[in-house]
């Protein structure tokens, strides 16, 4: 097998360059991740990459993988046919130290549409019993739910590009799964935080959120609904 | 050095320390709650368990918690402490209809409750999920929920050090990553929550976070370790990855079948066969490779045997299993619903950890308590598990003793106090951030890479300590491990920076784990009989008179001693030969 050129664009606190690698490969069924680890276990430990479950769940290694913002463990090297890779933190994100960067913005914007259950609280802490859900009504949010916080939709938002103030798709579907389950009795109050210029009303259709959502979200769907529940004036969603 | 003041300081931010500091901060008591993560947002290994939880949700079913503690009790084979098992089997669904109420999306029947499946040693379906990403739909949920309450996050800041005086928790000193600083918690109380530490195996279903450093460092602080030579095998992790194939694809009705085609498990649990406990399940899938009917891996020269799912309808698959698919498709390029899915076992769960008692008060190696201080999930020994866990049984253990020693934990807080600031903390803080700067980041160049050493501990334990356990062999690996100690001081970090310097991370991670490792090698050597998923060609058969006992470890002048303990028991007392 010829050897992979990985070309990194790294940061180190003051500067930003591209750092080119060469990694010998026996198999192109392996992930990006594990090239970047091998990168940094036997070239250079330097190398800041933040990664754990390795299997596409934990949300931790989103970056921009040959320009499209994709996770590192998901992306096999199989799917990209080139010798070359190059590889940049996510878009959109601050930069802390080469792929690692400052996702707290989007976490703080998530907070801001208040994803947990809203109702009284008393049933929640003073009963042992279950609410109850049925599988239809899970259905209507249940993969709205899969959300793994990783960030790629905000670094992949034309909108949230230009406009640091839109909450921006994670966030929005946030909004969405929340008060779609029926458990929930939060909507009249998310409702008017969605229902504003830094809400649903700035998304302009771009769809690059759930084209590369890895987990098949589709938040741009989710605010669609957010939209048409707010034209109905609905009362639940 | 920043110095921080916490009334209740949890570290760890998997279910087991979320679900304390939701505890805590739900008990009233307007306490400072400290969460010290060195991971960032709900990424926690708990976010991979993919089965299921178990706990007695409806008894009218003809299911009752006494019987959950049973099968809890059997399938560790009887080194369970029976109090604990009791207490897990009481709790868990409690905690089962707590997480509904906070949002975790239950896989549902059609009138509205919550579904439950069989798993591996269950004598009944009580199994609660959420499709195969329980532990997503549980970890969002709660971080979440969390996040709400008067809770303050340090996240990427790694613990390097337990302060412990006395027998006497005053705080911790943790690596902010993200700045590159040490900074001193000083706290009332604590909750350790930080998992278990299956990367110090070379194969395992753990993702790269759970290094166990947190075990080695309790040793260093004067704590105690039980039991840390029970180490789970899971039986079906994907080949060559490691990533885990749910239990559930078998609770569901999968087969594990041979090169030849053949059901196996018939030879080894004739009646449970698939859905025989993980210990024997594993050893029964490398039999087969040691004789020789098990596939090779081309790559990697693994030997495997196949899943076989081709039997089971599609849209089950589908409903029930989409995170298998996924998987099996991305990673190996398979379907199951026309492809044998290779698996082979790996480790998977560590049924030691720090010595505590029933209610997760952590014990120091003479028994007494280690006033203000508390251990839950994996990174505890409840022995709620005994000699092997079964499946499903440890989100429950996690969300339990989270949250009784995260209400434990306030209690003590709001009637403790104030700790002062006397030496003892600046000692503590100021030695160890010249061990983190001074000494490990300035490094001389020409030592020995943080990876390599890391790799030479990885295959000394898979080689001398894995499933099939032999006195002789085990003799030739403590050596081995010793010796990595030793090269640990020659250890060089090459990132002489100080913001994200993931290389120095490493570096502690691997100092901490060479520890635990050397537990696990110790107590192994040590417990001449086979049981649960401790098992030694040399001593085939459990050994009731001589060994139904807890192993304790500690520190005495540097070296790993071992003592023991009774196990707890106070309901079942016929130990009979675990047949499945």
């Amino acid at each position: 097998m010829p050897a992979l050129t990985v070309k990194v664009k790294r940061f180190d606190g003051k500067k930003s360059w591209w750092q080119e690698y060469k990694v010998d490969i026996k198999s192109r069924k392996i992930s990006v991740l594990d090239v970047l680890v091998r990168i940094k276990e036997e070239q250079d430990p330097t190398l800041a990459v933040r990664y754990s479950c390795r299997m596409a769940i934990c949300g931790s290694c989103g970056m921009v993988i040959n320009g499209v913002p994709r996770l590192a463990c998901q992306t096999l090297l199989a799917e990209i046919k080139d010798d070359t890779i190059t590889v940049e933190p996510m878009w959109n994100h601050r930069v802390i130290k080469d792929l690692v960067v400052d996702t707290e913005p989007n976490f703080e914007k998530l907070r801001k549409v208040k994803p947990y259950t809203i109702r009284d609280l008393k049933e929640i802490y003073e009963s042992d019993r279950e609410i109850g859900q049925k599988p239809e009504e899970l259905e209507k949010y249940y993969n709205f739910a899969y959300c793994i916080e990783c960030g790629l939709c905000m670094a992949a938002c034309p909108v949230v590009a230009t406009n640091p103030r839109f909450l921006g798709p994670m966030a929005l579907a946030a909004a969405y799964r929340w008060s779609a389950d029926s458990r929930d009795q939060g909507w009249p109050v998310r409702a008017k935080i969605v229902d504003t210029e830094e809400g649903v009303w700035s998304c302009h259709l771009a769809y690059t959120c759930s084209a590369v959502c890895p987990r098949g979200v589709d938040p741009g769907f989710a605010i669609q609904l957010v939209k048409a529940a707010l034209m109905r004036r609905a009362k639940k969603l | 050095m920043d110095h921080i003041s916490c009334d209740v300081l949890i570290i760890g931010s998997g279910l087991a320390g979320l679900r304390a500091a939701a505890a805590a901060a739900e008990s009233g008591g307007r306490l400072d709650i400290c969460v010290v993560t060195k991971v960032s947002g709900p990424r926690s290994h708990s976010i991979s368990a993919e089965g299921g939880m178990a706990g007695v949700l409806y008894p009218d079913s003809g299911d009752s918690p006494e019987l959950h503690a049973y099968d809890t009790v059997k399938g560790g084979d009887f080194l369970v402490d029976q109090d604990a098992a009791m207490v897990l089997a009481e709790e868990a669904p409690r905690e089962i209809a707590y997480l509904e109420k906070i949002g975790v999306a239950w896989t549902r029947t059609p009138d509205g409750r919550i579904a439950q499946r069989l798993f591996g040693g269950m004598s009944r379906p009580r199994t609660a999920f959420a499709k195969d990403k329980t532990g997503l739909y549980i970890m969002s949920a709660i971080y979440r929920h969390v996040k709400k309450l008067p809770v303050e996050f340090y996240e990427e800041h790694m613990v390097t050090r337990l302060v412990v005086k006395n027998k006497r928790f005053l705080g911790a000193v943790a690596l902010d990553l993200r700045r590159g600083e040490a900074r001193l918690f000083k706290a009332k109380a604590g909750v350790v929550a930080t998992g278990g530490g299956g990367r110090m195996f070379k194969f395992t279903t753990m993702g790269y976070a759970n290094t166990g450093e947190m075990l080695g460092f309790a040793l260093r602080s004067g704590l105690a370790l039980k039991d840390m030579e029970f180490v789970q095998w899971h039986p079906t992790a994907l080949v060559p990855s490691g990533i885990l194939v749910s239990e559930a694809a078998r609770g569901e009705g999968g087969y594990l079948v041979n090169k030849q085609g053949e059901r196996f498990m018939k030879r080894y649990a004739p009646q449970k066969m698939e859905l025989a406990p993980r210990d024997i399940v594993s050893r029964a899938i490398a039999s087969e490779c040691e004789a020789g009917r098990g596939f090779i891996h081309e790559e990697s020269g693994m030997c495997y045997v196949g899943l076989d799912l081709r039997h089971i309808d599609r849209e089950r698959l589908k409903e029930r299993l989409p995170l298998l698919l996924e998987v099996a498709r991305t990673y190996a390029g398979l379907d199951p619903s026309e492809d044998l899915i290779p698996v082979a076992p790996a480790v998977h769960y560590f049924m030691g950890g720090i010595h505590v008692d029933t209610y997760g008060r952590v014990l120091a190696p003479d028994g007494s308590w280690v006033r203000g201080l508390w251990a839950a999930g994996e990174a505890a020994a409840v022995s709620v598990h005994g000699a092997n866990r079964l499946g499903s049984n440890s989100l429950s253990e996690c969300s339990v003793w989270g949250r009784l020693t995260g209400e434990a934990a306030a209690k003590y807080a709001m009637e403790a106090p104030t700790p002062s600031t006397d030496e003892r903390y600046i000692e503590a803080a100021q030695g160890e951030e010249s061990r983190i700067f001074d000494k490990l980041l300035h490094k001389e160049t020409g030592g020995i890479s943080v990876y390599e050493l890391k790799g030479r501990l990885q295959d000394a334990m898979e080689q001398h300590f894995g499933p099939f356990r032999q006195g002789s062999t085990m003799k030739e690996g403590i050596p081995k491990l010793l010796k990595i100690r030793e090269d640990f001081a020659n250890v060089r970090v090459e990132d002489g920076g100080r913001v994200y310097n993931q290389n120095l991370k490493d570096a502690l991670e691997l100092d901490g784990m060479i520890d635990a490792a050397l537990a696990v090698a110790y107590g192994a050597l040590a417990r001449q009989e086979s049981r649960g998923a401790h098992y030694r060609l040399d001593y085939p058969r459990r050994d009731d008179e001589n060994w139904l006992k807890h192993t304790v470890a500690f520190f005495n002048g540097g070296q790993i001693q071992l003592s023991y303990i009774p196990v707890r028991i106070t309901k079942w007392t016929k130990f009979e030969e675990r047949k499945y």
